[in-house]
């Protein structure tokens, strides 16, 4: 099963190569790369976001044991997502980099989610969880901050251009996906669990 | 038994070794750094056996040094949200517009407000080849040879009124042809503007075609304007009317977000879009690659001898 969603996670990578080789990425590769990989990052956040209540809906514990892989997948991408910019748009220029993220908000929204992804990366392992003991559990919450920093980088990007149709879908499966962990719902998606 | 023209001396055939090495050249020049600048016109020949090709003499004043970018990447990435917001898009649905008949009125402020045919228009002037930089506000550009002529030929014979200050474009907006018009995502019909001025500088081209092909319908068939010292948005594309105006026309993008698209919208590396920098750009089909660097943007786009003094004593922060 893990092995099964470790091949799917890589496929979006898979196909940037293959796309790479053949000529596939259309007339501004970079633009395609980036938004490629910030669109799955998101998606694999999603996809993490999912597996909670997917465990209460159908009370197996396989979506949790995928949980850890399909969120440092997230981070992955939105690493990929991140030093394509800071090398192609930002020419590895720490200061210039740093400039834009106070200037600019949408890419301050989308330098916040990455920071914020680290701690969550860097404590991932078993070995950080019974360390940490009940502070992990908190401090693991903060995905569900970074899923709101995450879609006001989406939306900010794209609200100059009036073309906001996608940010409304995955802004209402963020949603949906938070609203999973309010407790009346939370309750009410147990009860939906095969007896 | 071989046939010989009496006609043609022994001497006016060139040697097959010669031929063949001028062949080499030719090849190699396609092939090498400086025939990727010049492989775009070797594939013209291809075009030339079209009937979709359009007649038009180059101007060496416009012949330029950069690269062309390829045109599959011309015609496969656009900005026409006439026909979808995805840069693929245009191309994929631009097929359904019907470009003749096609007819452009010219009214407002002249003595002869008129109508013109698509055919007359493209009778209306010698038509010249010009390669412009074009750079989006999006910070990416390319390098295109247009045909066309300068808009002037055109404004000048409905004779503008001295009250005449400015110049509206208006684009088709066809909810059958065009799948785009059907989301709101801007005021339609597309609306643009100029300074009158600035619509009669010689470098303002009234289009009608792209590497000697008539303009493709994802690049505004069949007729559109190129300002080329402005940003992309500001060169209107499948134009049905202009007008002339004593007031400044309210321009589509202006419309939706005044504090990004300024009514000039003159490339500028020093005034930023406030999402980003304009101080570099990405040149699509760089011959470097896909990871070359970005590009300094110049001020006016590279114009500035030919149009800074149209601005002179202007705070271009304040009118951008």
């Amino acid at each position: 099963m893990k092995l099964v969603v470790f091949l799917l996670a890589l496929l979006p990578l898979d196909r940037l190569i293959y796309l790479g080789f053949t000529d596939g990425l259309g007339a501004n590769p970079i633009e395609f790369i980036t938004r490629s990989t910030g669109t799955w990052a998101l998606v694999l956040l999603c996809v993490t976001l999912a597996m909670t209540p997917l465990r209460l809906i159908t009370g197996s514990s396989q979506p949790i044991q995928c949980r850890r892989m399909l969120g440092l997948f997230c981070f992955f991408y939105a690493c990929l997502h991140f030093m394509i910019w800071l090398w192609l748009d930002q020419n590895f220029d720490l200061v210039a980099m740093l400039k834009d993220v106070v200037k600019r908000p949408f890419i301050t929204m989308g330098f916040l989610s990455l920071v914020l992804l680290i701690p969550l990366a860097l404590t991932s392992s078993h070995w950080a969880q019974r360390k940490l003991g009940r502070r992990w559990a908190v401090l693991h919450k903060l995905i569900y901050v970074i899923s709101i920093t995450v879609i006001l980088h989406y939306w900010w990007h794209k609200a100059g251009k009036n073309d906001l149709q996608t940010v409304w879908i995955y802004a209402g499966v963020v949603l949906i996906l938070l609203s999973c962990r309010i407790p009346m719902i939370r309750n009410q998606l147990t009860k939906l669990k095969p007896r | 038994m071989s046939y010989k023209d009496p006609q043609i001396l022994q001497s006016d055939i060139t040697p097959q070794a010669v031929y063949e090495k001028r062949r080499q050249l030719i090849q190699a020049a396609a092939a090498g750094s400086f025939g990727l600048a010049l492989a775009p016109w070797f594939s013209r020949e291809a075009l030339a056996a079209n009937p979709q090709s359009l007649a038009a003499t180059p101007n060496p004043l416009y012949a330029g040094k950069d690269g062309l970018t390829p045109l599959k990447d011309v015609k496969g990435y656009n900005n026409f949200y006439e026909f979808g917001t995805d840069k693929r898009d245009p191309a994929e649905n631009a097929g359904s517009l019907q470009t003749r008949p096609w007819t452009i009125t010219i009214d407002g402020l002249v003595k002869k407000p008129m109508t013109f045919d698509i055919d007359a228009l493209l009778k209306l002037a010698p038509m010249e080849q010009r390669v412009y930089r074009l750079r989006c506000v999006e910070g990416w550009s390319m390098v295109i040879p247009w045909d066309g002529y300068p808009l002037s030929s055109l404004l000048n014979k409905v004779e503008p009124l001295g009250s005449a200050k400015y110049v509206e474009f208006v684009s088709l907006a066809d909810r059958k042809q065009m799948p785009g018009v059907n989301s709101p995502i801007l005021d339609w019909p597309y609306r643009e503007g100029l300074r009158l001025d600035e619509a009669m500088n010689p470098l303002t081209l009234l289009t009608f075609g792209l590497y000697g092909e008539i303009l493709p319908k994802q690049n505004g068939a069949p007729v559109r304007v190129v300002v080329p010292w402005k940003y992309g948005f500001k060169s209107a594309k499948s134009i049905v009317k202009i007008r002339f105006t004593e007031e400044m026309p309210v321009t589509s993008w202006y419309k939706y977000a005044p504090n990004e698209y300024g009514f000039y919208s003159n490339v500028n590396p020093a005034v930023d879009h406030p999402r980003w920098s304009q101080a570099s750009e990405r040149r699509i089909g760089d011959p470097k690659g896909i990871f070359a660097p970005k590009i300094k943007t110049q001020m006016f786009n590279g114009y500035s001898d030919q149009v800074a003094s149209m601005y002179a004593g202007m705070d271009l922060k304040k009118f951008y």
